[in-house]
């Protein structure tokens, strides 16, 4: 895959020589890299029809992810504009790399999820000198100087813990004491940090809510398992489990059939995501409640990038529309879910 | 008896069994039923099967990289076979009208494991025939093989439904998980077959001197293509029960970094890496004392934030009791320390004994 990407960025080397030798200025580099991609120019109409956008994904390491991706190829080729895409294979490296050939093909906008929060002032401080405007999107960075970006489109983590917390908040009303195993994501990660604080801030209020354990599962299923597995033998009375991530939660399930409990009954799961594979287990009841984490924002993306060409001014934060699923929504939602 | 004792006690696995014992003695004391094991639904279950489950894996690719090292070699491609063999069983089963059938997972598995052991014959080939250096030969596998991978699985988690496959990795035989027996039932044919032929001598004359092995008529080229073709082989096994153990194909993360740590259990278990004499039964304790860590710092509850200096101690407190050189220092210490203080005329005696 390295190989590819090689070639890939000597293309782009090859793409920005040959729009500075036909003109020279950026505007050069920007007509070459478009009459080099071919028949997107047939595209061109509306405002927007002539806007170049450089995507850098993160990789495809997820369900999750690939719906991400799928969905915003969509909508830019249903908008009739030009997408440049790239995928970083959850390095940062390569991330940079493909933000700098970016800027080097003179494109209109860059967007990117960061790999990491930290590390992106450079590469951003170049692209505000190119004049390129940035927007970010589903997990942000963190910078002290915010003017190196136009806006930042993704969900809001800690809301989803706060979600979490409420379901669980209103699901023990009644009980007397409630104990709790928690499957953290990846240790530093945004999302996992996120989760926890938006879900103790709710629980929290309330004494009978008790942690009794919280791990890494690193976002994996057989991260999840294998906590789960370790955990369910020193806290064999744990009533509920909260996971980061719907995959974790499938590993958890897999822990409790095989100590011979019964998931989303003897223990219930509460997970965050809402990949198919996890709306399949809500739907069959093993999971109790998933609060989404919608991938599906190309739409979103594709309205902020044509704002920001238009010279429009954006919020700089701007939260993807999501809602939360009961086993029963599960079920009618199941047939259409995208990913 | 006390002279088997001190052999004991001189060999290079008594102090990773000390480590082990020691960390169960930390679980034990975290957790008082941490070594208790009842039957349920006609299976054992407690955390040292746990333990031994999900050390399976790693187990046999550390049996494979035993060998592997004893050449004086090294394969990092393990982790991305074990992605390859779980990605296409996966995907085999996925296209196949029949995943219920017993027979159509007997073929999936016969498949993923003879590309298994086809990817160690490259592995083999490059090292052996093409004289590449063998970190580099198996690192090309390594950063391709999870590419291919991932274009197998198209990038995405596939999720299995098939009950004869998820035997692997959550069956039972006579009570003790399948992926167990199979990682004892390759331990025990390996110790046999090295140790009872005169194969594992020639792998380890080849891994001290490669050419004085040649010339005393060892072929060792062929030898070191099926060392690496046999590992590779049990990659691809250990993918497959990783895979049936989480019922789904993972491209990015099956196998992730295992051939880190079955290098590390290796040379736990007192395998230098400089190549020639192996101990499979040390490389055995070296996976346990892996595996047994992890659950250790789920049982203790040391912060996810921690984890990762908690585990570099126990390895560096391991390496440090290992290594010759300060094992003598410290023979030394104590011998110092018994001495009553000594006279001026005994220090020069001693200094002209140690130089």
């Amino acid at each position: 895959m390295k190989k590819y990407a090689a070639i890939a960025a000597f293309g782009a080397a090859a793409l920005t020589l040959a729009g500075c030798s036909s003109d020279g200025g950026t505007d050069g580099a920007t007509d070459g890299a478009t009459a080099a991609a071919g028949e997107t120019e047939a595209a061109a109409a509306g405002d927007a029809g002539d806007m170049v956008v450089g995507f850098a994904q993160v990789g495809a390491e997820s369900g999750w992810r690939t719906a991400n991706t799928n969905d915003i190829q969509r909508a830019f080729s249903d908008a009739g504009i030009e997408l440049k895409f790239s995928d970083a294979q959850q390095k940062q490296e390569n991330q940079i790399k493909a933000i700098r050939s970016y800027i080097q093909q003179g494109v209109d906008i860059i967007s990117f999820s960061p790999v990491v929060e930290t590390g992106w002032d450079a590469v951003l401080n170049e692209a505000k000198a190119a004049g390129i405007p940035v927007i970010l999107t589903d997990r942000s960075v963190d910078s002290e100087d915010d003017s190196l970006y136009e806006s930042f489109l993704g969900s809001d983590f800690v809301l989803e813990g706060n979600k979490a917390g409420e379901w669980v908040v209103n699901e023990y009303a009644d009980a007397d004491s409630v104990k709790i195993i928690q499957l953290e994501g990846t240790t530093g990660a945004a999302p996992a940090i996120d989760r926890a604080e938006g879900f103790i801030d709710i629980i929290g209020a309330d004494p009978k809510f008790e942690i009794v354990a919280s791990q890494t599962g690193d976002f994996t299923r057989a991260g999840g398992k294998e906590v789960t597995e370790a955990l369910l033998k020193s806290n064999p009375d744990v009533d509920l489990i909260y996971a980061h991530n719907d995959d974790m939660g499938l590993g958890a399930i897999e822990a409790i059939e095989a100590a011979g409990l019964e998931p989303g009954v003897d223990i219930k799961i509460v997970t965050v995501d809402a990949v198919h594979d996890g709306m399949q287990a809500l739907a069959d009841g093993k999971i109790n409640f998933i609060v989404e984490c919608s991938p599906l924002l190309g739409d979103q993306l594709v309205e902020i990038a044509t704002a920001v060409y238009n010279g429009e001014t954006v919020d700089k934060r701007i939260v993807t529309e999501e809602t939360t699923f009961t086993q029963d929504e599960a079920i009618a939602a199941l047939p259409e879910r995208a990913y | 008896m006390s002279a088997q004792l001190r052999n004991f006690t001189g060999s290079r696995v008594f102090w990773p069994v000390v480590i082990l014992v020691g960390l169960i003695i930390v679980d034990v004391i975290a957790f008082p039923g941490f070594l208790d094991i009842t039957v349920k639904e006609g299976h054992l279950f407690g955390a040292p099967i746990d333990i031994l489950r999900n050390g399976a894996p790693t187990l046999l690719i550390a049996v494979g990289m035993t060998l592997v090292i004893a050449t004086r070699g090294i394969d990092l491609s393990v982790g991305s076979i074990a992605a390859i063999s779980g990605a296409v069983v996966s995907a085999l089963l996925l296209n196949s009208p029949t995943p219920d059938n017993p027979w159509t997972v007997v073929q999936a598995v016969g498949i993923a494991l003879i590309l298994g052991f086809i990817l160690g014959v490259w592995n083999g080939t490059l090292v052996a025939y093409l004289k590449i250096q063998p970190i580099i030969a198996t690192l090309i596998l390594m950063t391709a093989g999870r590419g291919v991978a991932m274009l197998i699985t198209e990038g995405q988690i596939l999720t299995l439904h098939s009950k004869p496959f998820e035997w692997f990795g959550s069956g039972f035989i006579a009570g003790f998980p399948v992926a167990v027996v199979i990682a004892a039932v390759v331990l025990i044919l390996t110790m046999l077959v090295v140790r009872r032929s005169a194969l594992g001598m020639f792998i380890e004359s080849v891994g001290i001197n490669p050419e004085a092995s040649r010339q005393a008529g060892i072929r060792s080229r062929g030898l070191l293509l099926g060392i690496y073709a046999f590992c590779a082989l049990l990659a691809a096994l250990a993918g497959l029960i990783i895979t049936s153990d989480q019922t789904a194909a993972d491209a990015n993360n099956t196998g992730l970094f295992i051939e880190l740590d079955a290098i590390l259990a290796v040379v736990i278990g007192g395998t230098s890496l400089m190549g020639g004499r192996f101990s499979l039964i040390g490389t055995l304790v070296g996976v346990l004392v892996i595996q047994t860590l992890v659950t250790t710092v789920y049982i203790v509850g040391i912060p996810p934030v921690a984890t990762m200096v908690f585990k570099a101690i126990v390895v560096i407190a391991v390496s440090l009791l290992q290594s010759p050189t300060t094992n003598e220092k410290f023979a030394n210490w104590r011998k110092d320390r018994r001495r009553p203080t000594p006279t001026k005329a005994i220090e020069p005696t001693r200094e002209k004994v140690s130089a």
